[in-house]
């Protein structure tokens, strides 16, 4: 049987909280699984909703961009696929940064009862929309069968920045939902910033549009790094990567995502007594 | 590692809260006072934005110690009760050695797993079914999913819900719903078990399921219990050691009986064989006449500390009459574990009933001991004129019954509140 001594001591920092994640590490599946179950249950078509949501969406965006306004694509390819290629990951972000936001006031009941590491909450959060952005990826696969459109090499590293997304809206999750439970003014901060972020995010126009002198700040939106990459793996070189802009992002990301988990895990003693 | 060890080890530990307060709202406030108000507010929770303290709402904060310097030990194997009035901080001990809470002050040591049982069905979801809130519960409880499985068909046996298991749990009856929680629970191998009132929900069947899991964890699996409860029967039959809490300090640590005693008010010591009974709670105050102090004595008159299972007990109670009463009568009942009444007898039993002219007087009466369990039995005595009420008083804990003679058998685990003599004859051959 293993013995470890374990210390609770007011203002100390947890030594096993790392190793209470890894101990804790089903529970990352288990809470986003329970999250997707509830959704679809007692409805009739089920989980079919999960594919559907995400089609009609790309048939709306098809229609209304391509048909109507008949706006410039990027290289040869096809509008709707720029448009659904930069849409995917948005709607990952901006589904994530509003579920993990609420995660914990929502999750409540179990902080003020059980012990495990809170970190998990807001995580489980962004895992079911990862779960999401998943099948929605699927219909966008669908998409390029119909367009026979064959990517290039660059699809290889679409893991890649699958992982960058999820890192991207993890770190500004965490700070937020943090911040959330003391101040519930985040809130309504929420939708205003995903609002907002979708008119500055390279999703409905390509990020060509934006003048030279202005890209370095335009690039200082994390999701700007991120949904170039997977345009440019998606649609193969056709779509331009700006190098220095996408460095700031992932600069950006990677800063978000200490911060996010460093005021996380201060606030993270006094969540049961604040929730 | 030797039975000496202790697995918990809590050393002066303190909880403090802060309770923010709303000034009186009076009825002709000035708009003057009303910025002045929210002005000095939000210049305070800047300041403790800044400074990085906690930022509380209201006008005016206090300091709440939930828990002042508690200190003690639990051995590995062992029931410890912890009891106390509502809010003498029991839960808040409980959460922080969850660590659910951080402490204010102090430090605690533990040398084992921790499971905590402070809620029955913690994380069940109405729509899952109850095989998923199985899993579910099981995870957030700290199993894995294969010892999940592993134990699932005994799980399901215990709560004896095999036919409702892909039924979604929002329409199991509350004692499925109950059963099904602590079950899962129940299966889990953590060394150390912290148990919060959990027992208070549940049908009677279901809470001698839950305190003979408890026991068998503890007797057969050598495992740790800490258990809160305000039932003082369960407390006295499974805890070793009882700790009292009163208002976030400990104010007794030792022996079941005596804990209890000291819970009810008696001075806080076993040795007082009488109990003063000016100050004690009631829920109405005395009218015409009060009792004053009940004394128990061993037949031969002494005070009785204790008392065998076949002596009787001599019960002496003073009272003061402070009207001329016509047609007084006192009555007293036993009152077992959490309340159920046993049985009750008066003074007009067996006496004409007296008028009583103003002053100090003494009854007495005696409990045969040889029908009753070894047990904590509580008195209630009630005095009233013709059908006036004039005092009454509950929860008095009798002295505790101690075999003294080794060869007299009492068997406790039997049914029932009281032993009755029912003349069993040799058994012959038909």
């Amino acid at each position: 049987m293993k013995k470890h001594t374990l210390i609770i001591e007011a203002g100390r920092a947890e030594t096993h909280y790392w190793r209470d994640l890894w101990r804790y590490r089903e529970l990352f599946y288990v809470l986003a699984w329970r999250d997707v179950t509830v959704r679809y249950k007692q409805t009739v078509i089920g989980i079919l909703w999960a594919l559907l949501r995400p089609f009609l969406t790309m048939v709306v965006f098809t229609v209304v961009f391509g048909k109507l306004a008949e706006l410039p694509s990027v290289g040869s390819a096809p509008y709707p696929l720029m448009v659904f290629a930069g849409m995917l990951p948005w709607a990952f972000f901006s589904s994530a940064l509003s579920e993990s936001s609420n995660s914990l006031i929502g999750n409540a009941n179990l902080i003020s009862k059980v012990y495990f590491p809170r970190l998990i909450v807001p995580t489980a959060a962004v895992v079911t929309s990862f779960i999401d952005f998943l099948i929605s990826f699927l219909i966008l696969v669908g998409m390029m069968v119909w367009y026979r459109f064959l990517p290039g090499w660059q699809i290889l590293l679409l893991p890649g920045f699958i992982v960058l997304a999820f890192l991207a809206s993890l770190g500004p999750g965490l700070w937020i939902t943090a911040m959330n439970v003391k101040f519930r003014d985040f809130r309504y901060i929420i939708p205003f910033l995903v609002q907002f972020g979708l008119y500055i995010s390279p999703v409905g126009f390509s990020s060509n549009v934006v003048p030279e002198n202005w890209r370095l700040l335009y690039s200082l939106n994390p999701m700007v790094g991120v949904i170039d990459g997977f345009r440019w793996c998606i649609l193969g070189g056709e779509s331009p990567i700006y190098i220095q802009g996408f460095i700031l992002s992932f600069a950006i990301v990677s800063l978000f995502l200490l911060l996010g988990i460093r005021s996380f895990r201060k606030m993270e003693r006094n969540f049961a007594d604040q929730i | 590692m030797s039975l000496n060890d202790s697995i918990i080890s809590v050393d002066n530990l303190s909880k403090r809260y802060l309770l923010g307060h709303q000034r009186e709202r009076e009825r002709y406030t000035a708009l003057r006072d009303v910025i002045e108000r929210n002005v000095k507010g939000v210049i305070r929770k800047t300041r403790d934005l800044v400074t990085g303290r906690q930022i509380v709402h209201g006008d005016a904060v206090d300091e709440f110690w939930a828990l002042k310097d508690v200190c003690f030990e639990v051995k590995q194997g062992e029931v410890l009760g912890i009891i106390g009035r509502n809010g003498a901080g029991k839960s808040t001990l409980l959460k922080i050695l969850a660590r659910i809470t951080e402490p204010t002050k102090g430090r605690i040591e533990i040398s084992g797993r921790i499971a905590s049982l402070l809620e029955v069905g913690t994380g069940f979801h109405p729509e899952l079914t109850g095989r998923e809130n199985i899993y579910l519960n099981g995870s957030i409880l700290g199993m894995t999913r294969a010892e999940i499985r592993r134990k699932f068909d005994e799980i399901v046996a215990f709560a004896e819900v095999e036919r409702f298991l892909d039924t979604p749990v929002k329409r199991y009856s509350s004692g499925m719903y109950v059963r099904l929680a602590f079950a899962v629970a129940a299966h889990l191998d953590q060394e150390i078990l912290i148990v919060d009132e959990v027992l208070a929900v549940g049908d009677v069947d279901f809470q001698k399921k839950c305190m003979g899991k408890m026991q068998s964890v503890s007797e057969d699996g050598g495992r740790t219990v800490l258990f809160v409860s305000h039932n003082m029967q369960a407390v006295r039959q499974m805890c070793q050691r009882v700790l009292l809490l009163n208002q976030g300090e400990v104010s007794f640590l030792g022996e079941p009986h005596e804990a209890i005693s000291a819970y009810l008010g008696q001075g806080g010591s076993a040795s007082a064989t009488t109990v003063d009974l000016t100050d004690y709670p009631r829920t109405r105050p005395p009218e015409g006449a009060r009792l004053l102090e009940v004394s128990f004595l061993k037949p031969d008159g002494n005070p009785a500390l204790t008392i065998g299972p076949v002596e009787e007990l001599g019960v002496s109670v003073g009272i003061e009459v402070m009207t001329p009463l016509r047609h007084f009568n006192l009555a007293m009942a036993l009152v077992h574990g959490e309340g159920l009444r046993v049985f009750s007898e008066a003074y007009c039993d067996e006496h004409p009933l007296p008028d009583l002219e103003p002053g100090t007087y003494r009854l007495t009466f005696r409990i045969p001991m040889r029908f009753l369990k070894m047990e904590s039995y509580f008195l209630t005595l009630s005095m009233n004129e013709k059908s006036y009420h004039c005092d009454h008083v509950e929860g008095i804990l009798l002295p505790e019954i101690v075999d003294e003679n080794p060869n007299l058998q009492m068997e406790n685990n039997r049914w029932g509140v009281v032993r009755v003599p029912v003349g069993w004859e040799k058994i012959q051959t038909m």
